[in-house]
């Protein structure tokens, strides 16, 4: 079932809320034993929503634009009185006092919550193997991991248990997953949907977006929870046009570019044929279609792998101990902050801290941070030329399918590189979003690209819609 | 790779800075694979970046700030009941200097 199909089914009276989410809970018992894509499903709390949106249509009142539909949360995204753990001991059992912004938009919407789903602790890897709760699976093939950090929401949506979750990415962790599950996954602009109750990773680079089956659902969602937040400073303070109100409006002469930094070198070759296939696809319905070039795009890794940390290392300072979470104790507040640290976080969220200490440390800020924010600024000034020339940029959004468990666990720099095509625009701040494209030789998923300038949403989605209708 | 970028000595010192205590393998691991790391992002050393600014947001917005009025707050005891230990109102935490009285 469709997000829209739900929706329309509900609000009309056709079918109720309840029997939706009966119906999806029931996925999930199923299921999710095998894939592991939630954390906690609130399945009492879910019967419950259902039935107040069912007693508001009885009523003759419209519950809103998503009523009656499940919903799968990332388990970073704060829920009131439900547990929000971000895949890691030290939060585990840490019980929000307050909603994010975006699970009050989707409430106020008539949206019904049914669960937390897993991911890479504190959304830091590219495969969800880096949970303290045990990795989720590739509903597409279970010996492969679903991608990460968002493997969980992505996951929920391939196997059917929810038609939309929300994910966070600061690196790729929507779009990678979404490639690598075969569903649609979106990273809008920086600044267009509140991060407010987002638990903060990067914060210059966070970004909250929905996962769907197709399109036109991704629209609908992005609708609701985008738009200004008292609560988040850095959210951009006019409304936008909704997307869904030009979705079908084509993609006929509009500048197409492929990016010649992302289609060439460590792609697997299959995934290079998929993309060709998508940009025919999209001169076939008008687009006009050339060579892009943003020259320090390939300097997206390093650039990414110092400030991410950085900002990290900052942001995660503040599980100490003393407020929530996990408290191991010691002689004094310092051996109590350190043991509860030592003890609650993993490997890889230790790795990151350690990384972004150091490059933000007296001798080395100027060689690493500093120098990889003037990156940042080269970056962004070669995409700015970018589209001086053109309304959009298409690329893989990973460059392989799912690879298998366990495969680069051992190894951080092969994990990294999985984020290679994704990191840049999280950089620039700019829109993307990875659309499935038929498979691979291995027979998984293969998602491409579409990159739009800073609030180029709706024209990204235009070109969404061709090359989902042309599948 | 090149020369060696972080020593175990080094990594032990930031891992203390960060509030964090490494076993002797973790050490051993993390040096290791910190200056993989490092090596690799070390080809932003080569670019010519002088002259431009550092960028610490990536869109030209100045903060969105709301009009200056009391709003809705967080209840205290709520809060609290999330803290490992709570007392009288109050986070409470071990001795941040010296002993315990």
């Amino acid at each position: 079932m469709t997000v829209l199909g739900i929706a329309g089914a509900v609000r009309s009276g056709q079918r109720s809320a309840r029997s939706v989410v009966d119906e999806y809970l029931g996925a999930i018992a199923e299921g999710d034993d095998e894939i592991h894509a939630f954390n906690l499903v609130a399945a009492e709390q879910a019967r419950a929503r259902a039935d107040e949106i069912d007693s508001t249509v009885a009523e003759g009142r419209d519950p809103g634009p998503l009523a009656g539909v499940p919903v799968a949360l990332k388990d970073n995204l704060c829920t009131r009185g439900v547990p929000t753990t971000c895949s890691s001991r030290i939060l585990e059992g840490w019980v929000p006092p307050y909603d994010a912004t975006v699970v009050g938009r989707l409430h106020g919407a008539g949206a019904v919550m049914v669960g937390k789903t897993n991911m890479d602790e504190f959304a830091m890897g590219s495969s969800t193997e880096n949970s303290a709760f045990g990795p989720t699976r590739n509903p597409c093939d279970t010996s492969r991991v679903p991608g990460g950090s968002s493997g969980g929401s992505a996951a929920a949506v391939a196997a059917g248990f929810a038609p939309v979750a929300l994910g966070s990415d600061t690196g790729g962790s929507i779009r990678q997953p979404a490639a690598l599950c075969g569903v649609v996954g979106v990273k809008p602009t920086y600044g267009l949907v509140s991060r407010y109750g987002l638990v903060a990773f990067a914060s210059s680079l966070d970004q909250i977006g929905p996962f769907t089956t197709t399109v036109a659902d991704a629209a609908a969602v992005l609708d609701v929870i985008s738009g200004p937040d008292p609560r988040d400073s850095t959210s951009i303070g006019d409304s936008q046009p909704p997307v869904s109100a030009t979705l079908d409006n084509g993609v006929d002469g509009l500048r197409v570019g492929v990016l010649a930094e992302l289609s060439g070198d460590g792609i697997s070759p299959d995934v290079a044929a998929r993309v060709r296939a998508a940009v025919s696809a999209l001169q076939s319905a008008g687009a006009r279609v050339a060579e892009a070039s943003a020259p320090a795009a390939v300097y997206g890794l390093s650039a990414y792998y110092l400030i991410a940390p950085a900002e990290a290392s900052s942001n995660l300072a503040r599980y100490d101990g003393v407020r929530y979470g996990l408290r191991v104790d010691g002689a004094s507040t310092p051996d109590m902050n350190t043991a509860s640290r030592s003890a609650g976080f993993g490997d890889e969220v230790k790795r990151r801290i350690m990384i972004g200490t150091y490059a933000l440390s007296a001798g080395y800020y100027d060689a690493y941070y500093g120098k990889a924010q003037r990156v940042r600024t080269l970056i962004i000034d070669d995409f700015a030329s970018v589209w001086d020339q053109f309304d959009l940029v298409v690329s893989p959004t990973s460059p392989t399918t799912a690879f298998s468990l366990g495969e680069r666990t051992a190894d951080p720099m092969a994990m990294y590189m999985s984020d290679v095509c994704t990191v840049p625009v999280n950089l620039t701040g700019q829109a993307a979003m990875s659309v499935p494209y038929g498979v691979g030789d291995d027979g998984l998923p293969v998602g491409v690209q579409i990159l739009a300038p800073a609030l180029g949403e709706p024209i990204m989605f235009r070109a969404a819609a061709v090359l989902e209708a042309s599948r | 790779m090149g020369q060696q970028r972080i020593t175990r000595a080094e990594c032990a010192h930031v891992a203390a800075l960060a509030r964090l205590e490494l076993t002797d393998e973790e050490l051993d691991r993390f040096t290791g694979q910190l200056d993989e790391l490092l090596d690799h992002v070390a080809e932003v050393e080569a670019l010519d970046v002088e002259g431009l600014h550092p960028t610490m947001h990536a869109l030209p917005i100045a903060n969105q700030l709301r009009p200056d009025v009391p709003g809705e707050v967080l209840d205290r005891d709520e809060v609290l009941a999330q803290a490992p230990l709570a007392e009288d109102g109050q986070f409470r935490v071990p001795p941040v200097l010296g002993e315990a009285p």
